[in-house]
């Protein structure tokens, strides 16, 4: 038997590629004759846009063409809605995606204006600084509530107003859960998200092949086929006459899934209409600009509980900031309405949301999408609830979980991919248990945080748990093919942005055939190569693709059976797939190599019989009926100090359960690097906005990653409850570190602060990020004997 | 909008002819002065495995050495780099044999999108040849100005720490539970 693959902490195939610098990126592609395109992009956050003026960038040397709205003539549009709204009854929403370029009006500063191709970046960029849009400003729409006020400026003048979206969803009677509560406890929460700030930023080059009437786009996005799909029929080209290539993507996170992106549309279109090849590559100030990102929602919440502290009902409303436009239609806001129910069994639910246009870069899902907010809500709702009832947060958390025999739950509520909110399946409670062993919570509260104390040291503890709809269809395919060299290929059209995916795809078609890693070559996000799919999002690769991976190696496997026991002349139950062939189970000498058998099965002479196929290959696809829930608990310890109200994380636990693990050391990586990005959006990362709609912070001087030393050691431990929702029994991990970090830091920085006879003992943190700076803000209020 | 017209190469400013050492091979190339070390080792010298995140000093995505000292590509003049010696992440393996540090990463998962490690790769080698000894904080402050958004950092550390331990000739490995990940639970399927 061939030495198991599946499961095991195997290295990453991509590794040798990436860590020589071999790897291709889209700014590596070089093609000869290549024109290089600069945009100018709106200064003002609101505008009438009364015209451009080009003349002198157009004259200038080695300027090929300027081009604006008006130039586009016809192939001027708004991009297409990528997710339209579910099927929620009464739901509002209102679509308006953006355009190619701005043409009568600017609404975000960094939407595009004009673009200049110019035979170099120099001159393009030169070229651009000559150009002058005539803008008249606007008042623009920047706060959350104002936007929504009587008489507000409007974003797009043909709504009536701000509004978006608005949509309702509920169960039970909350307000008859109310009356019978024992305590109710509310507070306006805000959260807010970031910029995914990948390191590598946006690009696209584009090169029209005018003899063979073909277009090749390498574009640094998370989903080529969706991509190449909308290219063809903007272009009026076959689909087979677009091919898209996402080769290394330098980090994804959710913002390169966003499409399509105005420079998108464009690239291509140039290409086409100069006949010369075109780039485009992103700059960081552009990054912060003009690629998507997450940002605010402000919840009025309150939760309702009994005398033991189990959750009678939770009403929320909240508003959700939607950006200039909404082509990534509901999927932020409604992951938060649903996740903020958590694994807690909540009989009665009233949620109620705003989305708002506002004057700022367009929101689409990053890391989390979503989830972040409603967990933020939900975890600090029974915190509250539980300092008034004088339960430790482990027991009120524990005192609701859905119990291990309540799978499959339902909700009852409509969730991002239009099914019902329904959680296959889960084990809460030995989570719980382990992360509170791990972080040893008794000890901390017994000894350790009093010792600190007498020591004048304020030491703080947290946990807080969370669930992550993961792997949601609609479906994705995978070629698997054995080549008469013995060499396994295995083709799907997910692109992979750093998961594992050419290691964990490997793993699961080796597992299958029997035969060594080295002789499996993956092939991912190239729509030369496999046409069918959506992309990587939702933590979605490897739940969907891996088991359509799993489901074509499987098909193989049966043909390469078919085929051995008719040349071995032994019945299939008898043979056995291993180190590349099969041979006859406990008969030396029998096997035959999958090599052979593959040129066996694609014969030269003779004929293939009726009803089989030449090769052995086989395309299949996957599609969950719904998305697979994962879930898990987090918990630290930090140090706060009272002075300079620096927060140092001291411990972090993270128990997770994402079903079946394919790779424990890529599982890892995805978690901690999570852990990482929830940090970042704990204490460091805001993106602040003025008055005026203007992005203060675009650079990474002002916009703060953590960097090594602001990310502690994360120590993990596993819970696994399968999936029955796809053969392989696998939940999606890719979002899950991201997600709680939030209530974790709110509730350990609390923690550490009340009851150290600071006159914090009313402290109450309910807004992420913090920063030094806002918890001295927090701090100061109460001390000062006021209250936030 | 203007037509599509051919144009003279672009009359840029003015370009100079120099060579670079990179690697130890001399790369003789034609290139606007104002053209950083990032663009014409890019573009001029076609050696695409240093990358950029922001062309302006502040993530180390450009890092490369200069006679041995980590400098950001992005903010060096390629004119100034004629006559030193430039080393990028192509040049650290050694034949087939990749470098010990590359060995760590691949073996501990130090890598994900592999975008910001050409440039965490070349610090890492300029810390070891300076201090071979490094703790943890030591790798932490050298790195502080590589920013990574995959990986959380801590795989790194650990890594450039092994690689440290190896070039010293030294036998100590992490602790099995980095290779592997944290223990899974048996599970009936
Ligand atoms: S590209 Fe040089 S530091 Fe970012
Ligand atoms: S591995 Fe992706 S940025 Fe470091």
């Amino acid at each position: 038997m061939a030495r198991r693959v599946f499961g095991e902490p195997v290295r990453r195939r991509e590794d040798p590629r990436l860590l020589t610098g071999r790897a291709l990126f889209v700014d590596d592609v070089e093609l000869p004759g290549m024109l290089h395109v600069a945009f100018v992009r709106s200064s003002f956050a609101h505008g009438r846009l009364n015209g451009v003026d080009a003349a002198a960038a157009r004259a200038r040397p080695g300027v090929v063409a300027v081009i604006t709205a008006e130039d586009l003539g016809s192939y001027w549009q708004a991009g297409p809605l990528l997710v339209p709204p579910p099927p929620i009854e009464g739901i509002v929403f209102h679509q308006r995606t953006q355009v190619i370029l701005a043409r009568d009006k600017v609404r975000h500063a960094g939407e595009p204006i004009a673009a200049v191709v110019a035979e170099s970046r120099y001159l393009a960029e030169d070229a651009a600084a000559e150009i002058y849009a005539d803008v008249d400003p606007l008042e623009p729409v920047v706060d959350l509530e104002r936007a929504l006020a009587p008489g507000a400026p409007r974003v797009h003048d043909d709504l009536g107003s701000n509004l978006a979206a608005h949509v309702r969803q509920s169960k039970g009677d909350y307000a008859a859960a109310r009356r019978r509560a024992r305590r109710v406890v509310g507070r306006r929460f805000t959260y807010d998200h970031g910029a995914a700030a990948a390191m590598e930023n946006r690009g696209i080059v584009a090169r029209w092949d005018g003899r063979e009437e073909q277009l090749t786009v390498w574009d640094t996005t998370q989903a080529p086929i969706p991509i190449r799909n909308g290219l063809a029929r903007m272009l009026g080209l076959a689909e087979s006459q677009v091919r898209v290539i996402a080769p290394f993507i330098g980090g994804g996170f959710g913002p390169k899934i966003m499409m399509f992106y105005p420079e998108e549309m464009l690239l291509p279109w140039l290409a086409r209409h100069l006949g010369r090849p075109v780039k485009w590559i992103e700059d960081r100030a552009e990054n912060f600009f003009a690629t998507s990102q997450e940002r605010s929602q402000i919840h009025d919440a309150e939760l309702a509980v009994d005398g033991e502290g189990r959750i009678l009902g939770v009403r929320d409303r909240f508003l959700h900031d939607s950006g200039a436009y909404d082509p990534y239609g509901l999927t932020v806001p409604i992951n938060s309405q649903c996740t903020l129910l958590g694994p807690y069994r909540v009989p009665n639910y009233d949620s109620e949301f705003k989305a708002v246009f506002t004057n700022k870069t367009i929101v689409t899902p990053y890391r989390g999408a979503g989830r972040q907010h409603g967990v933020f809500v939900m975890e600090r709702l029974l915190d509250l609830a539980a300092r008034e009832l004088g339960l430790d947060p482990v027991e009120i958390r524990r005192r609701n979980y859905i119990p291990p025999e309540d799978f499959p739950h339902h909700h009852g509520l409509i969730y991002q991919d239009f099914s019902e909110l329904v959680y296959d399946s889960g084990n809460y409670e030995p989570a719980l248990d382990q992360a509170v062993e791990m972080i040893g919570w008794r000890r901390f509260k017994e000894e350790e945080q009093p010792r600190a104390r007498r020591d004048g040291r304020q030491l703080g503890i947290g946990v807080v748990s969370y669930v992550e709809g993961t792997g949601i269809g609609p479906y994705e395919g995978a070629r698997v093919t054995v080549e008469t060299s013995g060499t396994v290929s295995v083709t799907t059209g997910v692109g992979t942005q750093g998961q594992g995916h050419f290691t964990s795809f490997a793993q699961v078609v080796a597992e299958q055939l029997g035969v060594d890693l080295d002789r499996v070559r993956v092939v991912t996000g190239d729509t030369g190569e496999f046409h069918w799919g959506t992309g990587t999002f939702a933590s979605r690769g490897a739940v969907v693709a891996g088991n359509a991976c799993h489901a074509a190696a499987a098909a193989v496997r049966d043909k390469i059976l078919k085929l051995a026991s008719e040349l071995l002349e032994a019945s299939a139950e008898d043979l056995e797939l291993a180190e590349g062939e099969v041979r006859v189970r406990g008969v030396p000498g029998s096997a035959i190599t999958l090599g052979e058998l593959a040129a066996k099965a694609n014969p030269l002479r003779g004929a293939v019989r009726p009803g089989t196929e030449p090769g052995l290959e086989a395309t299949t696809y996957f599609g969950p009926a719904r998305g697979a829930t994962a879930s898990g608990v987090h918990a630290m310890i930090v140090e706060v100090d009272p002075e300079t109200l620096m927060v140092k994380i001291l411990r972090y636990v993270v128990v997770h359960d994402c079903g079946t693990v394919i790779n424990p050391l890529i599982l890892e990586g995805q978690i901690v690097g999570g852990v990482a990005q929830g940090i970042g959006n704990a204490f460091y990362e805001q993106l602040v906005y003025d008055g005026e709609g203007q992005l203060l912070n675009a650079s990474f001087m002002d916009y703060l990653l953590p960097t090594a030393s602001d990310v502690p050691p994360v120590e993990t431990g596993h819970v696994v409850t399968p999936s029955p929702l796809n053969p392989l029994g696998i939940k999606g991990a890719g979002e899950a570190g991201a997600i709680p970090t939030g209530p974790l830091f709110a509730q350990a920085v609390e923690d550490a602060l009340r009851g150290a006879g600071l006159g914090l003992e009313q402290l109450e943190i309910l807004e992420i990020p913090l920063s030094p700076n806002r918890l001295f803000e927090l701090t100061e209020a109460l001390r000062q004997g006021g209250g936030s | 909008m203007s037509e599509p017209r051919n144009v003279e190469p672009a009359a840029e400013a003015s370009r100079v002819t120099a060579t670079l050492r990179v690697n130890g091979e001399d790369h003789t190339v034609v290139f606007p002065v104002h053209h950083t070390l990032l663009e014409v080792l890019r573009e001029g010298c076609g050696l695409t495995g240093t990358k950029h995140g922001c062309e302006l000093g502040e993530c180390g995505a450009c890092a490369v050495l200069l006679d041995g000292r980590p400098v950001l590509s992005c903010l060096v003049l390629a004119a100034e780099a004629a006559g030193h010696e430039v080393e990028t992440v192509e040049g650290l393996q050694e034949g087939n044999r990749l470098h010990p540090l590359q060995a760590a990463f691949a073996d501990l998962g130090a890598a994900q999108c592999g975008y910001c490690t050409p440039g965490i790769l070349m610090t890492a080698k300029a810390l070891l040849a300076q201090n071979p000894e490094p703790t943890a904080e030591e790798i932490e402050e050298a790195l502080a100005g590589n920013l990574c958004r995959c990986t959380g950092y801590r795989k790194i550390v650990q890594a450039v720490a092994w690689a440290a331990a190896i070039l010293r000739g030294e036998e100590e490995r992490p602790p099995e539970e980095a290779f592997l990940g944290s223990p899974l639970p048996e599970v009936r399927r």
